[in-house]
């Protein structure tokens, strides 16, 4: 046991003396295993056997599983032909095998026992605060390694661990081969710690540790094949990208810590009680904050790295950019709903933003040919609802949606790696450099991928809130709560720009509706032109189509179960097909007065109404799905290389509204062009090196130069000063 | 008398200046230079005979570090001779910048 140094306020908390002392083993578990990992990762490069000639090479060359054309075909697959490839696996793989999804699966079973030791424990109204060690005592800042464990840290934690015990089981199949196993498993281990500090940490500092770590992962698995450019210029996108939201972040740290003297989440709470409502600085504080969120759960404007990050390898897309890391803005916003509550100008920015984002993100699905990047561009319209839930003061419903939000796309994502999988193995049979992720080039699966087939089904109704799926329910309630709160709420009776936060919200809604309608459609998309109509693989590679083996579907199934059922916890009233409300009862004693700060004592919407919303939004998904299939022929595509240009506006949403090009030309070549120009070649190159550095030296030697001139050699002139010297020195003794 | 005897002295020792500043011979240069040691062991004398004995102690001193000085000056003059075949200063003037 770690050393407590604050265990007096403790001891007073229903949880003392249970499981929940140890809730420090649950992110030490995955850095354990990031340690082992890591160790394996690395002797095996040092040392590499005999066995296996040449590994350290085929480390840093990438390979296996790869996602695209990848370069063990160019290394092996033209020496082996139509053989089975020599399987590049990593030495230690087996021990990686058990000690990855180990660690992972021990946090979740531990976290699972404090889940139920808090269950046990009753009305647990403060949180379990748990002081480790002093961290940063500087003047009037006393920052400890301190974890928060509360009813929400609980959810978020069962859902990191959780999720992530089955993505890293999917992932012993998915990257076995890979030679970079071991590291792999490293760094997926890596972030799982840093993800558990981001939402276990007891203060802002902590969270912040987290969140830059979790980036400094994603950074790392996005590149993780670096041996090509694309891949490690994705990885660098999006560590930069991320940069801008972490200054927010970092901002508003700065601000809360001047006006609160503190960053603990439980004192800051009390300083926000004192805060004006509306005020200036609670609303630049959660904008500030809001920036941070943006970045890392990819927004408008800084969504553009989440599109770029699927260069990854496909767990680490279901993992850390669907499942949780892009999550953690919904999560902060929620953790600092104290502030939010009381700035509702803050609330309809980020509602806007959200449900700009859903829309925005939405329509570029509609187009894209890449089955992850379908999935890419439905996360971050999915994020935008999660963020019109925290946004209008509806925690526990943009909560809710995180978690069954978890569930269907990391079923997606693990889907679409199982189809890239399949795709990907009999492509390297026949040694064919097809891109395995264009859905032109798959078509018919169904018939050769049973089982993925019919859980990506159920994602897909799931995501399209087709009840009842635990997409509907959670979609659901962002939708009706957001018409609820226009109604009557402080966020309704604000303004920005003039215009009534009501009307704002009602504009948002209706985006929200229209982003539901594409949702639909582009899901049912991408399931037709993947799992549908003929086989457009090609006529050699059809035979070697195949399901991917048990460890690999084994968590798809347990994910499809949870995407079935996920609704449960937290059915709503119109449904009681169970206990109503499990999930908002849960988090009512984090999020339950900020939610009623916002309400403002609104009654509750009639039901007429809520069928009505309900039925509309269901109709919406139908009609969906109805139009993508009566509209959509898969037998009219043809495979990714024969396929024709697009045009006209297609063209627009196939090049992502040229948002890419634009911030090119904007932002990316006006800041390469000063800092080349300006600040190399004018600041770093002139005024330093030319003027500073060499200018000096350049001084030194002229000086040098003149006082090399009065040495003639002559000795008799030497003497001559010599004298002249002696005498000016007596001389000026003599006048005093 | 001591008066006199700083006065001597003095003439003594600006004859070696101008001596080391004038003349082109090493050998002379060095001979002025002797001079003017001996210019300085004078006053020491002198000093010495009206304050105490001390600075007599001073001057064997020195006649010692001349001595020593003349052996190696001397050596130093015969070996650039047999080096550049002159013992003119104007001439060896190797050391510069």
């Amino acid at each position: 046991m770690l050393p407590l140094l604050q265990a007096a306020t403790a001891n007073t908390h229903p949880l003392t003396r249970t499981i929940a002392e140890w809730v420090w083993l649950v992110p030490l578990l995955p850095l354990l295993g990031f340690v082992i990992n890591g160790v394996l990762s690395l002797a095996a490069a040092y040392h590499p056997g005999p066995a296996d000639p040449g590994l350290a090479h085929d480390e840093t060359t990438g390979g296996g599983a790869s996602e695209h054309a990848h370069a063990d075909h160019d290394t092996d697959g033209g020496a082996t032909g139509n053989d089975h490839h020599p399987v590049a696996r990593h030495r230690f793989s087996g021990l990686t095998s058990i000690v990855g999804p180990g660690v992972l699966i021990l946090s979740f079973l531990l976290s699972a026992a404090i889940f139920l030791a808090m269950r046990g424990a009753g009305e647990i109204s403060a949180p379990f605060v748990q002081r480790y060690f002093s961290w940063m005592p500087v003047g009037d800042m006393h920052i400890d390694a301190a974890l928060q464990l509360d009813q929400l840290s609980m959810m978020m934690t069962l859902v990191v661990t959780g999720v992530g015990a089955l993505i890293h089981i999917f992932s012993v199949g998915y990257m076995q081969d890979d030679p970079g196993y071991p590291r792999y498993f490293a760094y997926l281990n890596l972030f799982v710690f840093f993800m558990l500090l981001l939402v276990l940490g007891g203060n802002y500092p902590l969270v912040f540790i987290g969140w830059e770590g979790v980036g400094l992962c994603s950074y790392l698995l996005i590149g993780f094949w670096f041996s090509e450019k694309a891949n490690a210029d994705a990885g660098k996108k999006a560590f930069i990208v991320n940069r801008i939201g972490d200054f927010g972040f970092l901002i508003a740290m700065f601000m809360i810590f001047a006006n609160m003297r503190t960053l603990d989440f439980t004192g800051v709470q009390q300083g926000a009680a004192s805060l004006p409502v509306g005020g200036t600085l609670v609303t630049a504080i959660c904008l500030f904050l809001f920036l941070g969120c943006v970045g890392k759960s990819a927004q408008i404007p800084l969504y553009v790295w989440l599109p770029d990050a699927m260069a990854g390898p496909t767990p680490v897309s279901a993992l850390i950019h669907a499942a949780t890391m892009v999550t953690a803005g919904v999560y902060l916003i929620a953790r600092s709903s104290m502030l939010f509550s009381i700035a509702p100008v803050a609330q309809i920015v980020v509602v806007l933003i959200g449900a700009l984002t859903a829309i925005f993100a939405a329509s570029i699905g509609l187009k894209q040919w890449d089955i992850k990047k379908v999935l890419a561009y439905s996360t971050v319209s999915q994020l935008g609802y999660m963020f019109i839930g925290v946004g209008s003061g509806a925690y526990v419903t943009g909560l809710f949606h995180l978690v069954t939000h978890a569930f269907f796309k990391a079923l997606l994502f693990l889907g679409s790696g199982s189809v890239i999988f399949a795709l990907h193995r009999a492509y390297h049979h026949t040694g064919n450099h097809d891109d395995a992720q264009d859905m032109r080039n798959m078509g018919g699966l169904k018939t050769y991928m049973p089982v993925t087939f019919w859980l990506m089904w159920i994602a897909t109704l799931a995501i399209a809130g087709i009840p009842p799926f635990a997409g509907f329910f959670s979609k659901d309630e962002i939708l009706g709560a957001l018409f609820a709160r226009a109604q009557h709420s402080t966020i309704a009776s604000a303004h920005l720009f003039g215009i009534p936060g009501s009307a704002w919200l009602y504009f948002a809604y209706l985006l929200g509706l229209v982003a539901a309608f594409m949702t639909a459609v582009y899901m049912t998309r991408m399931m037709i032109y993947t799992f549908h109509g003929p086989n457009r693989t090609g006529e050699k590679e059809r035979g070697y189509l195949a399901e991917a083996p048990w460890i690999m579907t084994g968590p798809l199934v347990v994910l499809g179960i949870l995407t079935a059922v996920g609704g449960w916890i937290n059915l709503p009233e119109f449904a009681p097909l169970g206990r109503v409300g499990a999930l908002e009862h849960w988090l009512d004693p984090v999020l339950g007065e900020p939610t009623a700060r916002v309400i403002a004592g609104a009654g509750e919407t009639s039901t007429g109404l809520e069928y009505g919303l309900v039925a509309l939004a269901v109709l919406i998904a139908v009609g969906g799905i109805a139009l993508a299939w009566t509209r959509l022929k898969p037998e009219t595509l043809v495979p990714k290389r024969e396929a024709p240009q697009e045009e006209g506006f297609e063209k627009v949403l196939i090049n992502k509204y040229y948002v890419d090009e634009i911030y090119d030309e904007a932002i990316v070549e006006p800041v390469v062009g000063i800092s080349r120009g300006l600040l190399w070649r004018g600041v770093d190159a002139g005024l330093i090196d030319g003027l500073g550095v060499n200018g000096s030296a350049y001084f030194a030697r002229f000086v040098g130069w003149i006082g090399s001139q009065l040495q003639s050699g002559q000795l008799g002139t030497y003497a001559w000063v010599l004298v002249a010297g002696v005498l000016a020195v007596l001389g000026a003794f003599s006048i005093r | 008398m001591l008066a006199e005897a700083l006065f001597f002295s003095a003439v003594l020792f600006t004859i070696g200046v101008f001596g080391v500043l004038i003349r082109r011979n090493a050998i002379i240069v060095f001979m002025c230079v002797e001079l003017m040691l001996n210019a300085v062991n004078l006053t020491f004398v002198a000093f010495a005979q009206a304050y105490g004995a001390a600075g007599q102690v001073f001057v064997f001193f020195v006649m010692t570090v001349a001595a020593a000085e003349a052996a190696v000056g001397l050596a130093i003059i015969i070996a650039l001779f047999r080096h550049r075949q002159t013992v003119n200063l104007q001439n060896i003037n190797l050391l510069k910048g």
